[in-house]
């Protein structure tokens, strides 16, 4: 039984179809990556799943229940909680305040979520930031922020939306740990990326994603060698290449 | 810690007999300033703190002052009373504006046209009510008794106006160290990702805008009681709303004392503006108010407090 | 029966000035997503300015017109260029707060030179009419309709037809692709502020001889400005003025239906409307 199903979903804005048909499931413990060219509608994707958006069709379960008409809200209680892209820290708040608000979700009371606040920031590296404002902070730090945030409601499945991007190689290659440790707990990540060295390594299996639809499914290493994905983001005349 | 306590007492201390030596005009301007302040805090929880915009705060102040009036005139009711039935009208009013807002996501500039618009309707309605007084407005019959709210002297109500002020102050010191205060900053902040984290924006935004409303009615009482006149053209009107929220925004709206300094601040300057440019001060203390928003939105965006706050720490050292 | 089509008329004469008006804001949001809450308090400027010129050399508000329109051009290029140039990317409240200050600070010193008892430009054939079958149209309400209509006539062959506008409008479409072919943006911006602040002027001068005003009926402009460019789609100049005559005659039968002095209403509650229920406004498209 899947954690979370996407059962052909699609979405158009105006004569624009984003998200087309699109069917996959996630399983609990899974660490899946969704890639694909630029404007394939990998966010639009997650938005819907995390609420932000209705899908014109199709169906969303997760863990037993319908996803929908819930609130953006109501999808992080029930234990599924998405990072930004652009990173979107509490600007005027401290590094402590913006985690702790991710705490209150898990624990009600401020003293409390302070130290699972307190532990995150430990967990993530950020511990020597906490009094940092949000919008001093440096751009790696801030992908940090967005997944300790994440991380400090407690999620089940984390949606990760471009972490890597923009960091260099020294970073990523701290954030790819980070992640696996998370995933090594048991929490279950569906990642977008374009970042392939961080693909390779920490995923499972691989959904690639062109002009909205999924065009191909399976493990890195069959997904490097799919003639649909190479033309994907190559283009036509490499496909018959060998890999 | 001591040097804090000692400090306070003596704050305190000072706040109590200061009306006592103080004179009538003097007396009059701590009250306006308390007054003034008591309001800038109402307006700071929705403002400040959640960060949603209101220019329809008059609303709210009118509805408290116009129920605990009529209340009296007509069922004898005492304006003790009278002003909680107002603070709990003005509340659910707020949800029906606020549901009307944040259900179809009004925000920012959309919002603030949407308290504008209905403080507006508000008013064309109220000018046209025989029971609010119409045109000519309503004067309230002054009996100076205290069961009664209305007080010999302005030294009782000076008591009464810091009271209020202490109350809604505490009410927001209460909300600041609270989970709902944490929430409120973080959609202020940013709504959507507030939203992501699991903060169910919607109700915390209608609880803020209640508390807000409910405490501004309550001023509208101590207005309505201490000035004895309403006119729909006064207390329903923009130029109201903005004094409202001017107090708050120049001292630092999203902080306790904000409202405070900025109420201090403006009065000072209006009073001397007043005394000392006599000869068309009809407008200058508003022109001065004019500018000091400009300034501070201009160059101090946090508001005075927050700014001198920055200073201070910052001439310190490495103190923070 | 007469009666309706009177208050048709008169809405839509004194709509003429509504739209100006709301041109001019729609101008300064469309090009620079300025919200300007001291539009109305500049229209009070130009009266005043319109009332000073009748009472001190006799000029007929119709004439000092051109002369105010330029005027409060100049106050509106100044007021971009010191301050609202500062806070172009700001959050819309803090445009707001500052525009408020603005307003704040025009309104008073208005009060400060005229005090607050009402004035009015009394020209000495307010009181000509004209009968048109069993409706009666006063002289100065046609006249301010005919200017009306030719300054809106002359804005829209400025953006259309001279190099100027064009490039008011491009930066009005695509700020970077204006900024990719060398507009100077910020000269673009001042302006797109003062030809809107000048539309806003003349309408002053306009409605000088119709209604009397005081130095606080800024705040009532401008919120009605935002009534009728929100109505009309924002940044949509052919809405804010399709939607002025549209404000202008649903006051004048809400006086008819209701009572005069619940006019207002009928705009306020049509604002509530469409901000809830189509906030892009009657006109507007995805802006």
């Amino acid at each position: 039984m899947s954690l979370l199903t996407v059962e052909n979903v699609s979405k158009a804005f105006g004569g624009l179809a984003a998200v087309q048909g699109v069917s996959f499931a996630l399983g609990e413990g899974e660490l899946l990556a969704l890639i694909g060219p630029n404007g394939a509608g990998k966010t639009t994707l997650f938005h819907i799943i995390s609420g932000f958006i209705k899908p014109d069709t199709g169906e969303l379960r997760y863990a037993g229940g319908s996803l929908a008409g819930l609130r953006p809200h109501d999808i992080c209680r029930r234990g599924m909680v998405r990072t930004f892209q652009v990173t979107r820290p509490f600007h005027r708040l401290t590094v402590m305040e913006n985690v702790l608000v991710g705490a209150l979700e898990r624990v009600a009371h401020r003293r409390q979520a302070a130290k699972v606040a307190e532990e995150i920031l430990a967990f993530t590296g950020l511990a020597e930031k906490a009094d940092q404002l949000g919008h001093s902070l440096t751009l790696p730090d801030r992908k940090r922020l967005e997944l300790a945030r994440a991380l400090a409601t407690g999620p089940r499945v984390l949606l990760l939306d471009e972490v890597m991007a923009g960091l260099n190689p020294a970073e990523t290659g701290r954030l790819i740990e980070l992640i696996r440790t998370i995933h090594r707990r048991g929490i279950t990540i569906l990642l977008i990326e374009h970042i392939m060295r961080a693909v390779m390594a920490l995923s499972q299996r691989i959904l690639v994603l062109n002009y909205g639809e999924l065009i191909a499914e399976g493990s890195p290493e069959a997904i490097v060698r799919n003639s649909k994905v190479i033309e994907a983001y190559l283009g036509e005349g490499y496909s018959g290449l060998d890999a | 810690m001591i040097l804090r306590l000692v400090l306070g007492l003596a704050a305190g201390a000072g706040l109590v007999l200061l009306p006592f030596v103080a004179s009538s005009v003097w007396q009059n301007l701590l009250i306006t300033t308390f007054y003034f302040a008591y309001l800038g805090q109402a307006w700071n929880v929705l403002g400040g703190y959640a960060g949603q915009l209101s220019l329809g705060h008059a609303a709210f102040f009118s509805i408290g002052a116009y129920t605990s009036v009529v209340l009296h005139t007509h069922l004898g009711l005492s304006p003790w009373f009278g002003m909680l039935a107002g603070a709990v009208l003005a509340a659910l009013v707020s949800q029906g504006i606020g549901f009307l807002g944040f259900r179809f996501g009004l925000r920012g500039f959309y919002f603030v046209l949407l308290t504008l618009a209905v403080a507006e309707i508000l008013r064309l309605v109220a000018l046209h009510l025989p029971i609010l007084g119409g045109y000519t407005g309503l004067f309230i019959n002054f009996t100076p008794n205290p069961w009664q709210f209305q007080f010999k002297g302005k030294i009782p109500y000076y008591f009464v106006a810091l009271s209020f002020l202490g109350l809604a102050s505490g009410v927001v010191w209460l909300i600041e160290r609270s989970k709902f205060g944490v929430y409120l900053v973080a959609i202020r902040e940013d709504e959507d990702a507030a939203e992501a984290l699991g903060v169910d924006t919607f109700r915390y935004k209608m609880l803020a805008y209640a508390v807000s409303a409910a405490l501004t009615a309550l001023g509208g009482t101590f207005y309505a009681y201490y000035q004895f006149y309403l006119q729909p053209n006064t207390v329903l009107s923009m130029h109201h709303s903005v004094d409202i929220m001017i107090r708050p925004i120049v001292g630092g709206s999203g902080t306790i004392l904000g409202p405070i300094l900025g109420s201090f601040l403006l009065e000072l300057m209006g009073e001397f503006s007043r005394t000392y440019f006599a000869a068309g001060a009809a407008g200058l203390y508003v022109v001065i108010y004019g500018l000091l928003l400009i300034v501070v939105v201009l160059f101090l965006p946090r508001g005075v407090y927050p700014t001198l706050l920055g200073w201070f720490r910052r001439a310190l050292g490495r103190h923070a | 029966m007469s009666l309706y089509v009177q208050a048709i008329i008169n809405g839509l004469l004194i709509g003429g000035v509504y739209s100006l008006m709301a041109v001019g804001l729609s101008l300064i949001f469309g090009v620079m997503r300025v919200i300007n809450f001291a539009h109305g308090d500049m229209m009070v400027w130009g009266m005043y300015l319109s009332l000073w010129l009748f009472i001190t050399l006799g000029v007929d508000p119709y004439l000092s017109v051109f002369f105010t329109g330029a005027a409060v051009f100049i106050l509106g290029a100044a007021i971009q260029r010191g301050l609202v140039n500062r806070i172009l990317t700001a959050p819309h409240e803090m445009q707001i707060l500052l525009m408020m200050g603005v307003g704040l600070v025009l309104e008073n010193l208005s009060l400060m030179t005229w005090g607050p008892d009402p004035r009015r430009v009394n020209v000495s054939y307010a009181l000509t009419t004209f009968w048109m079958g069993p409706i009666v149209v006063d002289l100065p309400r046609i006249v301010t309709f005919a200017l009306a209509l030719v300054l809106a006539l002359c804005l829209y062959l400025f953006l259309s037809r001279t190099d100027l506008g064009r490039m008011i409008r491009a930066a009005s479409d695509n700020q970077t692709g204006a900024l990719l072919v060398g507009t100077d943006i910020r000269k673009v911006f001042t302006l797109a502020f003062g030809v809107g602040a000048a539309c806003v002027g003349a309408a002053g001068s306009l409605m000088t001889p119709l209604l009397p005003f005081t130095p606080s009926s800024g705040l009532l402009f401008t919120v009605t400005s935002f009534n009728i460019v929100i109505i009309g789609g924002m940044g949509n100049l052919l809405g804010a003025f399709v939607g002025g005559l549209l404000v202008g005659v649903s006051e004048s039968l809400g006086a008819v239906v209701l009572v005069p002095s619940l006019k207002e209403i009928v705009g306020f509650v049509l604002l509530v409307l469409i901000l809830l229920f189509r906030p892009q406004g009657l006109m507007g498209g995805r802006r």
